[in-house]
């Protein structure tokens, strides 16, 4: 028996949330006293053993290049025999773009019960439950597994990286790659920015900055303190912003270490988005703004006020002004 | 040509989360139902905008759902459709919910299964996947755009920090997000078309659920918020940098 982690990459490189991934799948393993092993598919440009320091003991490796590309489909079909290779009884994914697509297909095939988007390690004291966010990040739900083979899909930034000391294994897998049915075109990513869902610190901003000619504050601030954009969805709505940047109820859930948040008033659809968030800052003029109940800090400001004096006060706290 | 779109109900986006009977069972009354944001806007508006395209398109909702949930069914059936189902069951988990859909998928021969990314209630965004892999389909998720040309799909979908477009031959499974469509207001025609449009009820397939939910559980208060004067942001980035230690 064994947990198997899917490490998921993207031109070569391990994603951070799978890190994160890995860090849960050797303590679940060490919970449940066996070994965690580690499945990655593609072409790799890192040292695979170096993951060992995750706590894994071997990392299955599909190098076939095909698998670059990525398509649901092929990678169930994929991760399917690394399940047997490893006699894997739990499979860890992160909850992020692939978790998504490759999770509930698994299980699926597998007739594996899925817990998809888990804030916590299970609880193996009484059966296996597994803590999940529901309600859109409104409520918890603890969630029974009664299958033989278990997954888990780990929301991102919900369990810290814990490296150590170790060296992995690492095993060629020859697995059979299916073709893929999927034809991919074109890939538009915005490189050099950091990617929202796995973003340590995210701005955002609302209405309250009147207009997209105003987001030079917002950009500003992020690109100091190394953050992620964000943005409500009316600003979204209207084209102000992109709708990949939209977080809330119906846009991207997030749980930064810190949400700032400028000019939003904090409807309960937006808060459902980002209350995961480690710590909120609520920048808003109105006083009554709802978001303020929500905030860890608070100012009661005009945002083209403040913000300009944070940004100064920013620069001299890393020694750039 | 023949589609399927996914539906759920969900509790309103603004419905206060509460629990009962040992916060074993989500608190109902006084819940206002809708359908699945993530359903309604971008999933059933996308295939009722290829349907207007071409009217030779077949269009059928499903829902795994007691009789309770006809009301909601027959909301989404006056923004358009030709037919919904409603699989008689309680909602019991996702492997569940995906087993049913897909049986009802099997005996249709859609072309084109379109599901919302996830449900605002237990957000598993796990449907989509799990009845593409019952029905070995291909499963583009989180698409943005969606469009048809003859038998040949064009999507847009949802990568990290950027998009990939990608072409699939029908049929194939898409679960829908923000970008697909604009959420539509039913007009009086479509609500009173609704009445009258096949509501097909079908008993469920003998599956067993393979999750239970054990306890629900409300997120700790806040400890409050620490208010900084708004003539001393200084104070704030002190407060981050020394006090939490974030920045």
């Amino acid at each position: 028996m064994s947990v198997l982690i899917f490490i998921d990459q993207a031109d070569g490189h391990v994603k951070k949330a799978s890190l994160e991934a890995l860090s849960y799948g050797a303590k679940v393993a060490e919970q449940l006293g066996t070994t965690a092993e580690g499945v990655v598919l593609g072409t790799v440009k890192e040292d695979l053993a170096a993951l060992g320091k995750y706590g894994i003991k071997k990392v299955h490796h599909v190098a076939n290049d095909t698998l670059n590309h990525f398509d649901a489909q092929v990678f169930t079909g994929v991760i399917a025999q690394a399940v047997t290779a490893a006699n894997a009884n739990v499979v860890i994914f992160s909850n992020n773009v692939d978790g998504k697509a490759i999770a509930p297909r698994l299980a699926a095939r597998l007739k594996a019960g899925l817990v998809s988007g888990a804030v916590a390690l299970p609880n193996t004291s009484n059966g296996f439950a597994v803590k999940k966010s529901v309600f859109s990040g409104k409520a918890f739900a603890n969630i029974a597994l009664n299958s033989p083979i278990k997954i888990i899909s780990l929301n991102p930034n919900s369990y810290a990286i814990a490296a150590g000391e170790g060296t992995a294994e690492v095993a060629p897998l020859n697995a059979t790659v299916e073709a893929s049915k999927v034809k991919v075109t074109t890939v538009n990513k915005v490189t050099g920015e950091v990617p929202l869902s796995e973003a340590e610190i995210v701005v955002s901003g609302g209405r309250g900055l009147k207009g997209p000619e105003n987001w030079g504050l917002v950009e500003d601030l992020a690109k100091l303190l190394g953050a992620a954009t964000a943005c409500s969805r009316p600003v979204a709505d209207v084209h102000w912003r992109p709708h990949h940047e939209h977080v809330g109820q119906t846009g991207l859930a997030i749980a930064p270490n810190l949400y700032i948040a400028i000019g939003i008033s904090g409807a309960i659809q937006h808060l459902a988005g980002v209350n995961r968030s480690k710590t909120i800052v609520v920048i808003n003029k109105d006083p009554e703004a709802p978001f303020f109940k929500a905030a860890d800090y608070g100012i009661v400001g005009d945002a083209f006020e403040v913000v300009p004096k944070i940004i100064e006060a920013v620069k001299k706290v890393k020694g750039m002004a | 040509m023949k589609i399927l779109v996914c539906i759920s109900k969900t509790p309103d986006t603004t419905a206060k989360i509460a629990f009962t009977d040992n916060n074993t069972k989500f608190a109902q009354d006084g819940v206002q139902w809708i359908i699945n944001p993530y359903d309604e806007w971008y999933a059933l508006v996308r295939a009722i905008e290829l349907k207007e395209k071409d009217p030779s398109i077949v269009l059928h909702l499903v829902t795994v759902a007691g009789a309770d949930t006809d009301p909601v069914i027959r909301k989404a059936l006056a923004l358009g459709g030709d037919e919904a189902i409603r699989i008689n069951a309680d909602s019991q988990d996702s492997f569940y919910i995906a087993s049913q859909i897909a049986e009802v998928a099997k005996q249709g021969s859609y072309d084109l299964i379109f599901t919302g990314k996830e449900t605002i209630d237990y957000n598993g965004s796990s449907i989509g996947g799990m009845v593409a892999e019952l029905l070995n389909l291909p499963y583009v998720s989180l698409a943005t755009k969606f469009d048809l040309n003859g038998t040949t799909a064009t999507i847009t979908r949802e990568i990290e920090g950027g998009e990939e477009i990608c072409e699939v031959q029908l049929p194939v499974v898409v679960s829908c997000q923000k970008g697909m469509a604009e959420q539509r207001i039913p007009n009086m025609k479509g609500i009173m078309g609704a009445r009258t449009k096949p509501l097909k009820v079908v008993e469920p397939a003998a599956v067993e659920a393979l999750t239970a939910v054990v306890s629900f559980e409300l997120p700790p208060a806040k400890a409050g918020v620490k208010l900084i004067p708004a003539d001393n942001p200084a104070e704030l980035v002190r407060l981050l940098h020394e006090e939490a230690k974030l920045i």
